[in-house]
Order: C-alpha cells, then sequence, then structure tokens
C-alpha cells in the first residue's frame, strides 16, 4: 500500500534537497540521453557542466549571461507572485534596448560621465512604459495580459527590424541592418583586462537586493504577496488591486529594460536585429527554478546560463548536436516541478496488514 | 539518504576529474548562423566542411549561432581550444571575428560576407552570386508571359541589391518589356514570411519566382501555383521538380579545402576573395529541360562567357530608374561600384528601403 499524504509543514531539509535532487536527476537524465546518441555519458557531462567554466574566461562568460538572466527574472518574480502572467519581457527588453540605443545613438560621439547614466535610465523607463501597456490594458479594460504582453514582444521586434534597417542604419554600414558603434562613453566599463564581465552585473545585483527588500520588508510586498495567495482574501484587506497591478508590471518591465541596455551597452556595442537571445523566454524558466525567490533566481540564473555554455563546449569538443543544451533546460524544470510535489505530500509506504489480507 | 546522494557526487566528481590531453593536431573549426539541415546557405557550408574532412583534416563546427553577444564566446573558444583556422560564415561575425583574431594572431580566420579586415590574421571572402543572377535573367526573360518577374529580397545592403540589377540587365536584354517586382522580406530565413512574399508576387502577376532567402518555401508555392522558380544556394531542385529552371549553388569546397591546407602547410595569407563562376565557388544546377534545348544551349553559352570573362554581368550602357548614365558604353562596372551598389537599376519597380 503507498498513500500520498499532505503534509502539513513543508520540511526544511526536504525544501533544501528538492533543487539538488532535481540537478542530479537531470544530470542522469543527460547522461541516458548522451548515451542513447553515442556519447560517452560521463565524458559528455563534463564538456557540458565542468569545461565551460573551468578557467577564468569562462566563468566571466558564465556571469555574462546569467546577468540579463537574472536581472529579468527577478523582475518576473514580482509579476508572477502577484499572479499576473506577464509573459512578455522579452518585449520590453527589446523596448528598452531601442530606447537605451536610441539614446546612446543621440549622444555619437559625446564624451561625459553621464552619457552611460542617461542611457541606463532611459532604457529603463522605455521597458517600464513597454509593460505598462499590457497593465494598464488588464486593470481598466480587463484584457488578458498574457495574450497582450506576448503580442507586444512581436511589435517591439518589428520595431527594431525597422529603426535598424531604416532611420537609425549606420550611414558608413553598406545598409546592412546595424546601427553605428556606441562611443566609448556609452559602453559599459569592462570590469578586467581581457574578459567581457562588465559593470551591469552590480546593477542585477543591486536590484536582487532591492526585490528582497520590497518583497519581504515592504507593504507593498505584504500586498504582493497576499494577492498571490488569494485575491478575495487581497480584495478583503481592502488592497488597491490596480495600483498593485501597474506596479508590478512597471518593476518588470524595467528590469527587462536594463537587461536589454546592459547587452546593448556591454557585449554588443551597437543595436542590431538580435541583440537577445530570446532572453526574455528564458527568465521565465529562471524565476520559477528560483522559486521567485531573489537567491534562489541568483543560482537559477547561474545554472541556465550554464546549459547554454555548456550546449557550445559540448558541441565544439564532441559535436554533440547544439539543441540539447534547451533539452537539459527543459529537464531541470520538469525534475525541479516533480520533486517539488515531495515538498507538499509525503509518500507513506505501508505494509500490508493482516486484517487487509 | 544522504550517504547515497554524498557517494554518487564524490564519484562523479571523480569521474569528471579525469581530462582529455590538448593534442598539437591540426584543426579547423566552422561557425555557422543556421542549422546544417536548413538546406541553404548553412547547407552549403557544411558541405564545404565535409570536402575539408575528406582530406583527413580534423574540423569542428558549431551551429545556429546567434549574431548577437554569443558569437563571439563560440569564436573564442575554437580559437582557445586549439583550432588554427576558423571560418565565421555569416554577415553578423564580422565585429566579433576581428575582436578574437585580435586576442589570438598565431589563430587564422575566415569571414564570410564582410568587410573588415582589421588584423593579418583576418581574410574575407564571398562569391559573385551576380554572375548567376545575370544566368536567371536570361532564363526569366524568355521563360515569362507576363512580363513580370517576381523577386523576393532579404535586406536591401549591395549583395542583394547587385543581384536585383544583374537579374534585371540580363532579362531587359533579351525582352526590353520586363519588370522586376521586388517583396522585401527582411529575414534570410524565414519560411512562413518568404511563402507569403511569393504568393503575394503572384498574385501580382508575377510567373517567374526568384528569391535571395534561403528557405525552399518559395520554390514550393511557385510549383504550386505552377509558376517557374529559381533555387538558392543549393540545389532545391527535388522541392518543386516541375517549377525549378536551375538554382545558384554555392560550392564553399574547393576555398575551404585550399584554405584548409595553405594554412595547414603555413603558406596562409590574409586575402579578399571574390570568386564566381570562373572559379566554381558559383555554380549551376542542371538546367530543366522544359527550357527547350535552344535555350539551354544560349545559357550554356552565356554561362561560359561570364566564367571566361566575355560577358560581364554590368556592362554598359546601365541606366538608374530615373534614367542617369551608371556605366558608359561599352564599359563595365568595376569592383569598387558593385562592392558598393546602393541603386537600382531602370526598369525595377519600387524603391530601395532606406
Amino acid at each position: 500500500m503507498i498513500r500520498v499524504e499532505k503534509r502539513n509543514d513543508v520540511s526544511r531539509s526536504i525544501y533544501f534537497l528538492t533543487p539538488v535532487l532535481a540537478i542530479f536527476l537531470t544530470l542522469f537524465g543527460g547522461g541516458i540521453i548522451f548515451f542513447i546518441l553515442g556519447f560517452n555519458p560521463i565524458e559528455a557531462l563534463k564538456f557540458f557542466f565542468i569545461t565551460p567554466i573551468s578557467d577564468l574566461y569562462g566563468l566571466s562568460e558564465l556571469l555574462v549571461k546569467a546577468t540579463p538572466l537574472c536581472l529579468i527574472a527577478i523582475g518576473l518574480s514580482f509579476c508572477f507572485k502577484s499572479n499576473n502572467w506577464n509573459i512578455g519581457a522579452e518585449g520590453q527588453l527589446i523596448f528598452g534596448g531601442i530606447v537605451g540605443g536610441g539614446v546612446a545613438l543621440l549622444f555619437y560621439n559625446h564624451d561625459g560621465f553621464y552619457v552611460l547614466p542617461i542611457i541606463i535610465l532611459s532604457g529603463a523607463i522605455g521597458g517600464m512604459l513597454f509593460a505598462m501597456i499590457p497593465a494598464i490594458l488588464k486593470t481598466y479594460f480587463n484584457t488578458n495580459e498574457i495574450l497582450v504582453s506576448l503580442m507586444l514582444v512581436y511589435v517591439a521586434k518589428l520595431l527594431l527590424d525597422f529603426l535598424v534597417v531604416g532611420p537609425w542604419s549606420n550611414p558608413e554600414g553598406f545598409n546592412f541592418p546595424e546601427t553605428r558603434q556606441f562611443s566609448e562613453s556609452a559602453r559599459m566599463p569592462i570590469l578586467f583586462d581581457g574578459i567581457r564581465i562588465h559593470a551591469g552585473i552590480f546593477i542585477t545585483l543591486i536590484s536582487v537586493f532591492l526585490s528582497w527588500l520590497i518583497l519581504y520588508k515592504t507593504y507593498l510586498g505584504f500586498q504582493i504577496k497576499v494577492s498571490g495567495l488569494s485575491l478575495k482574501t487581497a480584495k478583503y484587506a481592502g488592497f488597491k488591486g490596480k495600483t498593485m497591478i501597474i506596479i508590478v508590471f512597471m518593476i518588470s518591465g524595467a528590469c527587462a529594460g536594463l537587461a536589454g541596455v546592459g547587452e546593448i551597452t556591454g557585449p554588443i556595442g551597437q543595436l542590431h536585429r538580435n541583440i537577445s537571445p530570446d532572453y526574455g523566454f528564458t527568465a521565465i524558466i529562471v524565476a520559477f527554478l528560483g522559486r521567485l525567490n531573489p537567491i534562489g533566481i541568483i543560482f537559477a540564473s547561474l545554472i541556465v546560463a550554464l546549459t547554454y555554455l555548456g550546449a557550445e563546449t559540448a558541441q565544439i569538443f564532441l559535436q554533440v548536436p547544439k539543441y540539447t543544451g534547451q533539452v537539459f533546460q527543459g529537464m531541470i524544470l520538469f525534475f525541479l516541478l516533480g520533486s517539488d510535489y515531495l515538498l507538499f505530500f509525503k509518500i507513506k509506504f505501508l505494509g500490508l496488514k493482516k486484517n487487509e489480507l | 539518504m544522504y550517504k547515497f546522494f554524498l557517494r554518487s557526487l564524490i564519484s562523479v566528481l571523480f569521474l569528471l576529474g579525469f581530462s582529455l590531453n590538448a593534442n598539437a593536431e591540426f584543426k579547423v573549426g566552422f561557425v555557422y548562423v543556421g542549422p546544417t539541415g536548413d538546406h541553404g546557405w548553412t547547407y552549403q557550408h557544411h558541405e564545404g566542411r565535409n570536402a575539408v574532412e575528406a582530406l583527413g583534416i580534423k574540423t569542428t563546427y558549431v551551429e545556429s549561432v546567434p549574431e548577437g553577444a554569443d558569437a563571439e564566446r563560440v569564436i573564442r573558444q575554437l580559437a582557445q581550444s586549439g583550432h588554427d583556422l576558423i571560418f565565421t560564415t555569416s554577415f553578423g561575425y564580422m565585429d566579433p571575428t576581428n575582436k578574437v583574431a585580435k586576442d589570438f594572431p598565431n589563430v587564422k580566420f575566415e569571414h564570410a560576407t564582410g568587410y573588415k579586415r582589421e588584423h593579418s590574421n583576418v581574410s574575407t571572402y564571398s562569391a559573385r552570386f551576380y554572375e548567376g543572377r545575370t544566368l536567371l535573367g536570361h532564363m526569366a526573360g524568355k521563360m515569362t508571359k507576363t512580363n513580370t518577374i517576381g523577386y523576393i529580397a532579404s535586406f536591401p545592403i549591395p549583395e542583394v541589391i547587385r543581384g536585383i540589377n544583374a537579374m534585371t540587365l540580363a532579362a531587359q536584354k533579351v525582352n526590353p518589356d520586363i519588370k522586376t517586382k521586388i517583396v522585401w522580406v527582411f529575414t534570410w530565413y524565414d519560411p512562413g514570411k518568404e511563402s507569403e512574399a511569393a504568393q503575394a508576387l503572384i498574385d501580382q502577376g508575377a510567373d517567374i519566382i526568384m528569391q535571395h532567402t534561403d528557405s525552399t518555401a518559395p520554390v514550393q508555392v511557385a510549383e504550386k501555383a505552377g509558376v517557374w522558380s529559381f533555387g538558392q544556394a543549393s540545389d532545391m531542385q527535388r522541392f518543386a521538380p516541375k517549377s525549378i529552371l536551375t538554382s545558384i549553388i554555392d560550392d564553399w569546397a574547393p576555398y575551404y579545402v585550399e584554405r584548409s591546407i595553405a594554412a595547414r602547410d603555413g603558406t596562409w595569407k590574409q586575402q579578399d576573395t571574390w570568386h564566381g563562376l570562373k572559379e566554381g565557388m558559383v555554380a549551376m544546377a542542371p538546367y530543366n529541360s522544359a527550357m527547350g534545348s535552344d535555350l539551354i544551349k544560349e545559357v550554356e553559352q552565356l554561362q561560359k562567357d561570364l566564367a571566361s570573362g566575355k560577358a560581364h554581368s554590368f556592362t554598359g550602357p546601365i541606366y538608374d530608374q530615373k534614367g542617369n548614365i551608371l556605366v558608359a558604353e561599352g564599359a563595365v562596372a568595376d569592383d569598387g561600384m558593385l562592392a558598393g551598389m546602393n541603386v537600382y537599376v531602370k526598369g525595377v519597380e519600387g524603391d530601395i528601403p532606406q
């Protein structure tokens, strides 16, 4: 006899064990996939998870990749915690990039310490305004924020296409769809010579700290959590639902916009059509993998970033198909959600009792 | 339970601790923008790689590398992991290639379709696809009944505009009434968009469909609609056996083989390569017999003349849309003019998106 019982108290040890368990299961599942594909599983896993971060450059690349993911996921956690399904972070990232990039082009060949802060701020505001569209439509016209925010991704992408092909294209660039390279004053400072880790990581870390402060130490954070648990309770308590919805979307959009501006002023250095390899969508996985918790999201962003790097090294060294990276991301999420089951339920193995025979 | 995890953790880490010895074998790396199975641009580069591999030279490739912040890391990893020659096969890799080349002076880099060679270890290469377009124009001019040619264009860069112009000039030579209608799709590979564009052109009366994009969607739409079409980058005949008159084939294999051997033997030098029909970097797939043997003979002769230099795709007089002369009678356009081409010739409809 097996009986599943709901736990009254979530066990602390299991709470910390489940993410580890999910990662172990992913390694195991990944090993099986590699074996089926005809690779030595141990060797493949080594190239996937160890080689990419075995030197300073690799570690820096991990942070370069994790920085935008973490930042976007932090923003999304505000929305998701309060039951607002912002699926359009990718669009908010791109729109933030467009606004920030536009300002960077405006300051082309301008020197001055004020240039970069203005660009960063304008990118955040851009993302914020773009995220307010689904929020306002939801609160005042009762539209579905999932659809609106998702559709706006394509609007932002097409707007970016239009700008880099047309009015903003590099006058010396033979009509190729890209803008000029931004001036030095508009670039994120590189922290160490020879590697790409840039000052954007501080923006992410500050955002993590602020989000922890807001979520756990303020009245707003309390409202967000209560609304997430029960909308009716929130209403009964007299919380202003509409204002809160708009605020969480604004926070989320600002974070995505910051991520976009960090990419274009950091590793890319110009606007073109591919400023984001779908960071806005991957960050949804990161947010849930990190359990919508600021510290959890830091770890989750590192792990998901590693799956990207690992997919590249595994292909370079073993010619493992690059799409296995996505399989790993899917597996981690699947196993985490699966083992979460153990968090809320316990499984009892009961021997067959004599009187049942 | 905990002990089990601890033990497995230790054993996994122990096994992972074995590292492979790096060896000094000569290796060539390739960075692709699409999947190797796109049947277009990347597929042909991959064929080129296979030819290098067939020589017994070790090669590595990374597919579907986005042209954003990730490209630099992939190129750098290839350089770092002991690759001696690296081909980066898309325009968007231009700046990352040059950036990495600066830090790895002993590694040779080859960038396709770009124009920046900022360090002595960076070469660029591209093909004179416009020569193939001239042949397409000749066939299109002869085969059209509606005198309207539909052209699916990707981005308004010189390479694409050059193709449109070369095709239009050749078509006008055999059929002065020809009109070229263009749809810009702003993508290199998007089957959905490309087939919509093909349908739109057919609806506007085009009975010839030509593409400067990489998917097989346009030829399949043409096959269904019963109009003529031309394949792009690889021989797409099997996707539209009735409709396709021929395909322009990008054959990178000879170049990749030559440069790989040069790099291995230490004779590699920086250069800017622009090869065409003559060297075989541009090749034509078999001609569809539906064209009739007379036309096929004409086209084959023109192909020979273009290869030998007896004919040139851009021979004057050439006029722009407003009637200003671009190339004088009897002259041919020089490579500088071709490389920066940003106006349509007379007979092309519409404006270049700016």
